[in-house]
C-alpha cells in the first residue's frame, strides 16, 4: 500500500502564494485560473513602481517523470512563447516575457479585467440575450479571420470555445490559450488535439484547417444560445438540439448561421471566417435590438379534464386503491375501507376499523388483506366485507401487506416486520427493526426486504433470521422495487439507492433534491421517483444517469406509476399528473381540490386516484 | 505403430479451412449440450477465475497496452462474495507515450479501487460503505485523468475496467477496447460502445458499416483518458453472466477477430487459459497489426 501512495498519491504540485516575486519583478497577486498544467496567477509588474501594472502569468508546471516527455512539454511551451509574440491583435493579449525556472515555466502575458465565457454561461440562471452573443460572434471571427489570414502560413487556433473566451470588463472579447494553435502547412497531418464536443469530424482525422475553427466558433455560439454543454452530448450532435428548440427566444436568421458554421462537410460550412462575419453582420441588421419573445409553450390540456366519476369519503384519502373483479377497495381516513363498484363508483360496502387506513389494500384468493392505524391487520371478505380474521400489532399499521408464498408481510410502528400465515391468522416469525416500519415490504427469491423510520434496510430470509442489514443516513419511508439484479428505494436523505440483493452492496446512488418518501417504479431500464423538492425524476436504472426530470408546484410524496407510455403520479400541489414517461413531456393534469399523496392506480384505461380533499376520482387514461 | 498413427491423426485439430466450412453451420443440439455441460463445474460456492493474454502483436515494436486482473474471495457478513478487478488500457498509438497512459491509468484506477476495498478484504468492517460502486469507479477513472495529465501530459488511453463483487459488473468505460459477454450457446453480446469517430459516424449515417471496416481513421477516438477537461465516462452496472464468460479486450484483438473467430477460440479451449492464449494466437494470425490484450472471466458455482 505504501509503495502506491508515493507513486500516485504524490500531491499535485504547490500553487505560488501571494506575495512571491518571480524574476525580481512580478509580485504574486493570487490564483485566477487553473488549467491542466498549472495555475494563472495574477501578478503586478514592480519594474513600474509608480502604477499598478497588472500581468497574467500563466505557469506551466512540469510533473512528467519521462525525460523525453519534459522535453516535448518545454517545446510546446517555448512555441506557444514565440507564435504570441508575432501576433498583434486588439483581441490577442499580449505576451511581455516568458522565462523558466526548474521545472516551472511562465509567461507573461497581458492582464485581462474580466471572465471567461464558459463561466458567465455557468453564472448565468437565463439564457444570455441573443444581441449579446452575436456581438462577441462578430468578433471572434474578426480575430479568427486575422489568424487564418496569417502570412507565411495561417494559423489555426484549434481550441475554441467558451473557456478560451475572456469577456472583459468593456464587454470585447479576448481568446486566450495559444497552446496548441499552430500554423498550418497544408497536406500535413497532425495528431488529434482539440476540445471534445466542439471539434469537428475531420479534426479528429488530425486535420487542422481555418474551416475546422468557424465549426469550433459555431459550436461555442450553440453553446452560449442553448446552454447545452456540447462535451456532455455524443459528439457532433448539434443537429439533434436545435437552438430554437430549447430557446425560442433566438431568431431563425442566427440560428441558420449556426447552422452553416456547424456543417457537417467542410465545404458546406462559410468558406472563411470573413464570411461568416458577414452573415451575422446581416442577422444583426435584420433583427436589429432583438425584443425577447415569451417562450411558447406547447398546447397543454388542464382544464377540460372530467372525472368518468368521483366519491367522497368523510375524511382524506392519503392511501392508494386496489382493483379486483370489478370492485374497487380504497381506504380513507375515516377508518373505513369502501367498496366501490369501479365502473360507475357505485358504493357497495364498508368495513369500519377503529383508525385511518393509509395502507393499500391487498387482494388474495377472494379476500382483501389492510391494515389500519387502529394496530390491526384486517382481513376481510372482498365480496361481502365480512371480517375473516384480524391480527394485533402493538403499534399503528401504516405498512401495506405484502402477500408472498401463503405468507403476508407488513411492518407496524411496534417496530417489527410481521409474517402471518394466511391460512390461520397466526403469527410465523417477527423480526425486529431499529425503528418503526412504514415501508412495504418487498420480496424476491426467499427474502424479505424493507426499511424503517431509524434508516436501517434489513434482508430477512424466510425463517425470519437477518440475511444483511443496510444503513441510510436518514429514515427509508419509501418501499423497495426491485429485480434479480438490484433494489431500489429511495429515502429521506436525499436519495435513490440502487443495491445488491444478495448482499446489500450499493451499486449506485442518485441524488435528488431533497428528502423522498416516494416508492419508485420501474419500466424497461428506467427508474421513476418523486421527491419533496417538486420533481419527479426519471433514471437510467444501470448508470443512474437523469434522462429528464419534471416540476411540479408541490412536493411530490405519492409513488408514479407506468400505464401504456405514459407516467402517472400526483403532487401535493393538488394535481394528478399525466407524463409521457419517455420524455417527462406533460401529457395533461388534473386538478383535485387538496394535496395527492396517494398513488395512482390504472386499469383498463382508467386511472383511480384519491385526494386529501376526501374524494376518490376515476379519470380516462 | 498405424494405431500409434491413427491416434495422431484423429487427434488432430481440424485444418483452418475445415473449420469456417462448419462453424458457418449454427451449433446442434448436441454439441451445445456439451459445451454447457463442460463449463459448468460443479462448485458450491460462486467463485471467479480469470486469465489473460497479451502479445506486441506482428507490426509494433513497441507494447503500448496495459492490463491487470485480480480474483479474490471476500469474507463478509452475507457469506463469501467474490471480487474481481480486470482492466484493460491501450495507449493511443498517435500520441506520443502511450505506454507511460495505459501504465498510469491502470496503476492509478486499481490502486484507488483497492484501497477503497482493502477494509473490507482485509479487516472486519462492520460498517457499510459510503460511496456506491459506480461513485467508486468514477472517483478512480477522475484520478487516473489527473494522473495522466501529470506523468504524460498530451498523451491518451483507453480504459475498460470491469468490478466483480458477488454477481454484479460494474464497468468504466472510456475508449475502444470492449467488454463482452460471450455465452456457451456462441451469442457475442458487446457491453460498451467505442468512443470512436469510426462509430460515431456509423451511428451518424455518415458511414455504412461496410464502409466503417475499411475506413482510414479507425483508430482516432473522441473520447480518451487524460484528453480534455471534462471526462464522461460511461458507468453502468449489469449481472455477470451466467453460464458464459466476461472478455475485455484491445482493439488488437477485435479489430482482426470475427465474432464466430472470438466463440471458436473459447470453445475450443480446454482451459481459460488456452482460450486466452487462442484468442491471441488467431489475432497474430489475422496480420497482428496491434499490441494484443484480453482477459476472460468466469463466475462458476
Amino acid at each position: 500500500m505504501s509503495d502506491d501512495q508515493g507513486d500516485q498519491g504524490s500531491p499535485p504540485p504547490r500553487q505560488l502564494q501571494a506575495g512571491i516575486t518571480l524574476a525580481k519583478r512580478y509580485s504574486i497577486q493570487e490564483v485566477i485560473g487553473i488549467g491542466g498544467m498549472g495555475s494563472v496567477y495574477r501578478a503586478r509588474d514592480m519594474h513600474f513602481p509608480n502604477v499598478t501594472k497588472l500581468v497574467a502569468v500563466k505557469e506551466m508546471i512540469n510533473t512528467a517523470p519521462d525525460p523525453l516527455v519534459r522535453e516535448t512539454i518545454v517545446q510546446n511551451f517555448e512555441r506557444e512563447a514565440n507564435l504570441l509574440a508575432t501576433l498583434h491583435h486588439p483581441s490577442i493579449p499580449r505576451i511581455y516575457d516568458y522565462f523558466t525556472v526548474e521545472s516551472r515555466s511562465y509567461l507573461v502575458l497581458e492582464f485581462i479585467h474580466g471572465k471567461d465565457l464558459e463561466a458567465i454561461i455557468n453564472e448565468t440562471n437565463s439564457f444570455l440575450p441573443e444581441h449579446q452573443v452575436l456581438s462577441w460572434a462578430i468578433e471572434l471571427c474578426d480575430v479568427l479571420s486575422y489568424l487564418h489570414q496569417h502570412k507565411p502560413d495561417p494559423i489555426i487556433f484549434r481550441d475554441m470555445k467558451p473557456s478560451n473566451v475572456m469577456v472583459n470588463h468593456s464587454g470585447d472579447v479576448m481568446l486566450v490559450d495559444f497552446g496548441i494553435a499552430k500554423t498550418f502547412q497544408s497536406g500535413i497531418r497532425g495528431t488529434m488535439i482539440g476540445t471534445e464536443g466542439y471539434s469537428p469530424p475531420e479534426q479528429y482525422r488530425g486535420e487542422a484547417t481555418p474551416s475546422a475553427d468557424i465549426y469550433a466558433l459555431g459550436a461555442t455560439i450553440h453553446h452560449a444560445l442553448s446552454r447545452r454543454d456540447p462535451r456532455l452530448e455524443p459528439p457532433f450532435s448539434f443537429s439533434e438540439r436545435p437552438i430554437r428548440r430549447i430557446n425560442a427566444n433566438v431568431s431563425p436568421e442566427m440560428e441558420a448561421v449556426v447552422n452553416m458554421a456547424l456543417e457537417y462537410n467542410p465545404e458546406s460550412r462559410f468558406r472563411s471566417a470573413a464570411d461568416m462575419k458577414q452573415a451575422l453582420t446581416v442577422v444583426a441588421r435584420k433583427t436589429g435590438v432583438l425584443v425577447g419573445t415569451k417562450v411558447q409553450t406547447g398546447p397543454v390540456n388542464t382544464g377540460g379534464i372530467k372525472p368518468l366519476w368521483s366519491f367522497k369519503c368523510e375524511d382524506e384519502i392519503r392511501g392508494t386503491p386496489t382493483i379486483s373483479q370489478g370492485l374497487l377497495y380504497i381506504g380513507s381516513y375515516d377508518s373505513n375501507l369502501y367498496a366501490l363498484n369501479a365502473a360507475d363508483g357505485k358504493f357497495q360496502w364498508k368495513y369500519p376499523t377503529d383508525g385511518g387506513i393509509v395502507t393499500r389494500p391487498a387482494f388474495f384468493d377472494g379476500n382483501i388483506y389492510f391494515g389500519s392505524e387502529d394496530k390491526r391487520l384486517h382481513v376481510i371478505s372482498a365480496r361481502t366485507g365480512k371480517v375473516i380474521w384480524t391480527y394485533y400489532t402493538d403499534g399503528p399499521i401504516r405498512s401495506s401487506p405484502r402477500i408472498a408464498e401463503g405468507h403476508v408481510f407488513f411492518g407496524s410502528d411496534d417496530n417489527y416486520i410481521h409474517a402471518v400465515n394466511l391460512n390461520t391468522g397466526r403469527m410465523v416469525w417477527r423480526f425486529e427493526t431499529a425503528d418503526a416500519v412504514r415501508a412495504t415490504p418487498f420480496v424476491i427469491h426467499d427474502l424479505v426486504y424493507t426499511g424503517c423510520e431509524s434508516g436501517d434496510y434489513y434482508a430477512v430470509d424466510f425463517r425470519g433470521d437477518l440475511k444483511w442489514r443496510f444503513h441510510a443516513k436518514r429514515s427509508i419511508t419509501a418501499s423497495t422495487v426491485g429485480t434479480e439484479q438490484a433494489l431500489y428505494f429511495s429515502s429521506v436523505d436525499g436519495t435513490l439507492y440502487a443495491l445488491d440483493p444478495r448482499n446489500g452492496w450499493v451499486l449506485w446512488r442518485f441524488r435528488l433534491g431533497k428528502p423522498s418518501i416516494s416508492t419508485p417504479c420501474m419500466v424497461e431500464d428506467l427508474i421513476f421517483v418523486g421527491a419533496s423538492d417538486s420533481f419527479i425524476y426519471a433514471v437510467e436504472s444501470r448508470s443512474a444517469k437523469e434522462v429528464w426530470r419534471f416540476r411540479t408546484e408541490h412536493q411530490v410524496n405519492g409513488s408514479p406509476v407506468i400505464y401504456k407510455d405514459s407516467l402517472y403520479c400526483g403532487s401535493v400541489d393538488g394535481n394528478l399528473y399525466c407524463l409521457e414517461y419517455r420524455t417527462g413531456r406533460l401529457r395533461w393534469k388534473f386538478t383535485t381540490g387538496g394535496a395527492v399523496t396517494g398513488t395512482p392506480l390504472v386499469y383498463d384505461d382508467i386511472v383511480y386516484i384519491g385526494s386529501t380533499d376526501h374524494h376518490i376520482y376515476a379519470l380516462l387514461a | 505403430m498405424d494405431k500409434f498413427f491413427r491416434w495422431l491423426s484423429g487427434n488432430k485439430k481440424p485444418s483452418v479451412a475445415a473449420q469456417d466450412v462448419a462453424n458457418t453451420a449454427p451449433l446442434s443440439e448436441q454439441q451445445i449440450q456439451a459445451i454447457v455441460s463442460n463449463q459448468n463445474p460443479r462448485f458450491d460456492l460462486p467463485q471467479l477465475i480469470a486469465s489473460c493474454g497479451q502479445s506486441v502483436g506482428k507490426q509494433r515494436e513497441l507494447n503500448e497496452d496495459s492490463l491487470l486482473a485480480i480474483s479474490a474471495t471476500m469474507a463478509g457478513n452475507a457469506g463469501n462474495q467474490p471480487f474481481g478487478l480486470y482492466i484493460v488500457a491501450d495507449g493511443m498509438g498517435g500520441h506520443q507515450f502511450g505506454e507511460v497512459a495505459s501504465n498510469a491509468a491502470i496503476r492509478t484506477v486499481a490502486g484507488y479501487i483497492l484501497r477503497k476495498f482493502h477494509p473490507y478484504l482485509f479487516h472486519i468492517k462492520a460498517d457499510s460503505m459510503d460511496e456506491s460502486f459506480q461513485e467508486i469507479m468514477q472517483a478512480a477513472v477522475s484520478e487516473a485523468q489527473r494522473a495522466i495529465q501529470r506523468e504524460a501530459p498530451g498523451s491518451g488511453t483507453t480504459l475498460t475496467a470491469a468490478l466483480v463483487l458477488g454477481q454484479q459488473i460494474t464497468v468504466a468505460h472510456v475508449g475502444d477496447s470492449r467488454a463482452y459477454f460471450i455465452y456457451p450457446d456462441g451469442r457475442v453480446e458487446p457491453i460498451t460502445r467505442d468512443h470512436s469517430l469510426v462509430k460515431r459516424l456509423e451511428e451518424l449515417g455518415h458511414i455504412t458499416p461496410d464502409e466503417a471496416v475499411n475506413y482510414p481513421h479507425r483508430n482516432v477516438l473522441y473520447r480518451a483518458l487524460g484528453q480534455g477537461e471534462i471526462l464522461d465516462p460511461d458507468i453502468f452496472t449489469v449481472g455477470f453472466p451466467q453460464p458464459g464468460y466476461l472478455m475485455i479486450c484491445s482493439d488488437g484483438l477485435w479489430g482482426v477477430l470475427t465474432e464466430q473467430d472470438l466463440v471458436r477460440s473459447i470453445n475450443e479451449a480446454s482451459s481459460l487459459q488456452r482460450a486466452c492464449q487462442n484468442l491471441v494466437n488467431a489475432a497474430n494470425a489475422a496480420g497482428g497489426p496491434d499490441n494484443i490484450s484480453v482477459v476472460l472471466v468466469q463466475l462458476i458455482g
